[in-house]
């Protein structure tokens, strides 16, 4: 490789997590909802575009969802993305994450890209598998929970972040690296990459493009039941007294 | 009864906390057989054997401790062609994830993640999982055979039951194809006083401690009632404190006997991590804030003051 980089990045649409969770009678997310480019996602851009402007190459930015979906593509667009897919198509409503892996890899595979970088998890489904199942089915070796990554040549050198430190782990071109939030601060999208956005590709595609069958779904919700939710004790304003208040709790539960 | 695996996840030699956890669920589950890979299998396995495997499947080829997730794939991939299992139970961890999504991908089975309790139900399993924001638990059924479900921390009491499992040697061998991401270092940063995941008490800050500078505040309380500090995502996020500290999803689950919230909304990501604590007191300015509805006793005012007159007076009553 004579160092500049294809890379794909994977977003996802996402309820705004500023906002609060809303359910309708039947157990949906409210349609009302905000939508945003998972922040978790802006981060996985942002450290796509800094590894584009020091080695040089292309990030895409691959999705799956809605039409709408598509706004979350034009943000990183407009932050300097060069193009997009939206992988969209009524029959994946509700898809589980094995066949989320599938429909992803499928859209990814004939980019042939150098590197793949996947959020450690969504902000919404917060499952975290699409990353490893992606890895697996493009054939690549994974690095996840990334802090830190750098590229030389063919060689990528990652700091994989762990319970109580961090590993260095070492590998080839293509991978895929899947990072946390702290690898690299999102950049606001400028009036100019706004703009430069509108005119950029994003290529629609279906199931039927990409060639794969929906399948029978890997696993089925057979109930849906309220949390367990713990009683809510008392809610005091701090008239200066909140601090006995908390000593007396304490000293019930025995730690002072 | 089925044939139930665990992933017995080894670092560096020890065994996970989450390796026993799941030996205790397994248990009522089937016949239990566990995979221990890397160093320390062999020593591992009798302690599996005494919390009630079977079979303990070992193999410590460096390429385990080595190489990322590949060659643990592999190595289960291979062991479930020819003695397939029932179902597979991971620890949901960072190096566990890794494993279990792979090879759900290679099996093609698909997985159950981020579960808190599992059944056997009509020949096959049933997860409890948290769903939209943690509000509501779903039960999710595996469609296919083997079921994948990753288990968060915690979620069982490791018991020993006695007994001794038959070791048996894994015999694979871990082609290059499979060497590729390769651990050529490891960095320990946090020097932990009280480990979090083991403290009684946890004092946990938000954005509302409104900023880095200010978490000394909570480290003087936690040094008074000898706990341990942790945070909320949204600070890790933001780089005031490393993700060591992290409680929730993401992070740790911890289940101490008291665990105070300081300028922590609640988002289920965090809650998830913290609510099967005995006690919780929640120190917020907002009285809407999730985090209050889930309080024991929730106090409505500025952290800023309260904290430091909290340690002052605990310190006092020590006295």
């Amino acid at each position: 490789m004579t160092g500049a980089l294809k890379i794909v990045v994977t977003v996802k649409q996402v309820p705004d997590p500023n906002s609060n969770l809303t359910l309708e009678a039947d157990n949906t997310l409210s349609r009302e909802k905000e939508v945003v480019l998972d922040p978790g996602d802006e981060c996985g851009v942002e450290e796509g575009l800094q590894l584009k402007e020091a080695h040089g190459g292309e990030v895409i930015l691959v999705s799956m969802g809605p039409e709408r979906a598509k706004d979350a593509i034009r943000k990183g667009l407009s932050m300097g993305a060069d193009r997009g897919v939206l992988i969209t198509d009524p029959q994946l409503a509700g898809a589980d994450a094995l066949l989320t892996a599938r429909a992803l890899a499928a859209a990814i595979k004939p980019e042939a890209p150098d590197l793949v970088i996947c959020a450690t998890e969504s902000y919404d489904g917060s499952t975290g598998m699409v990353p490893p199942m992606l890895a697996e089915l493009l054939g690549m070796p994974q690095v996840s929970f990334a802090k830190k990554v750098e590229v030389d040549g063919s060689t990528i050198k990652v700091h994989r972040q762990t319970a109580d430190g961090y590993q260095v782990v070492e590998v080839s071109t293509p991978a895929l690296i899947s990072v946390t939030a702290g690898i690299a601060e999102p950049r606001y999208a400028s009036l100019k990459g706004i703009m430069a956005a509108r005119s950029k590709e994003i290529k629609q595609i279906g199931l039927g493009d990409l060639g794969i069958d929906k399948g029978e779904p890997a696993e089925t919700i057979e109930g849906l039941a309220d949390a367990e939710t713990r009683k809510a004790g008392s809610v005091i304003e701090d008239d200066g007294t909140a601090v006995d208040r908390i000593i007396q709790v304490l000293v019930e539960a025995k730690v002072v | 009864m089925g044939k139930v695996w665990v992933y017995a996840e080894l670092n560096q030699g020890n065994l996970a906390p989450t390796s026993l956890e799941l030996m205790a669920k397994a248990r009522e589950l089937g016949d239990v057989e566990a995979i221990a890979l890397g160093a320390g299998a062999k020593a591992a396995a009798a302690t599996l054997g005494k919390h009630g495997a079977k079979v303990v499947h070992v193999s410590e080829d460096a390429a385990f401790d080595d190489f990322v997730a590949e060659p643990a794939t592999d190595a289960l991939a291979s062991l479930h062609k020819e003695q397939p299992a029932d179902l597979i139970l991971f620890g949901f961890t960072p190096d566990s994830r890794d494993v279990a999504g792979r090879l759900a991908a290679r099996l093609e089975v698909g997985l159950i993640s981020n579960a808190g309790d599992i059944a056997a139900k009509d020949g096959g399993y049933v997860a409890k999982v948290p769903y939209f924001g943690g509000a509501k638990l779903a039960s999710m059924k595996a469609n296919k055979k083997p079921a994948i479900v990753l288990v968060r921390p915690k979620s069982f009491e490791p018991k020993e039951v006695g007994g001794t499992a038959e070791v048996k040697d894994l015999k694979v061998t871990i082609d290059a194809g499979s060497k590729r991401a390769h651990v050529t270092e490891r960095v320990v940063e946090a020097s932990e006083k009280v480990k979090l995941e083991d403290a009684r008490v946890v004092i946990s800050g938000g954005r509302g401690m409104g900023g880095p500078d200010n978490f000394p505040l909570l480290e003087d309380l936690a040094g008074a009632l000898g706990g341990a500090v942790g945070a909320s995502r949204a600070v890790v996020d933001a780089g005031w404190v490393p993700y060591s500290m992290q409680v929730g999803q993401t992070g740790k689950s911890v289940r101490p006997g008291v665990y105070i919230a300081v300028g922590i909304s609640g988002a289920m990501q965090h809650t998830v991590g913290m609510k099967a604590s005995k006690v919780i007191i929640a120190i917020n300015k907002d009285a809407e804030a999730p985090i209050m509805k889930m309080a024991d006793l929730g106090v409505v005012g500025d952290a800023l003051k309260i904290v430091p007159a909290l340690t002052a007076a605990v310190k006092a009553k020590k006295r």
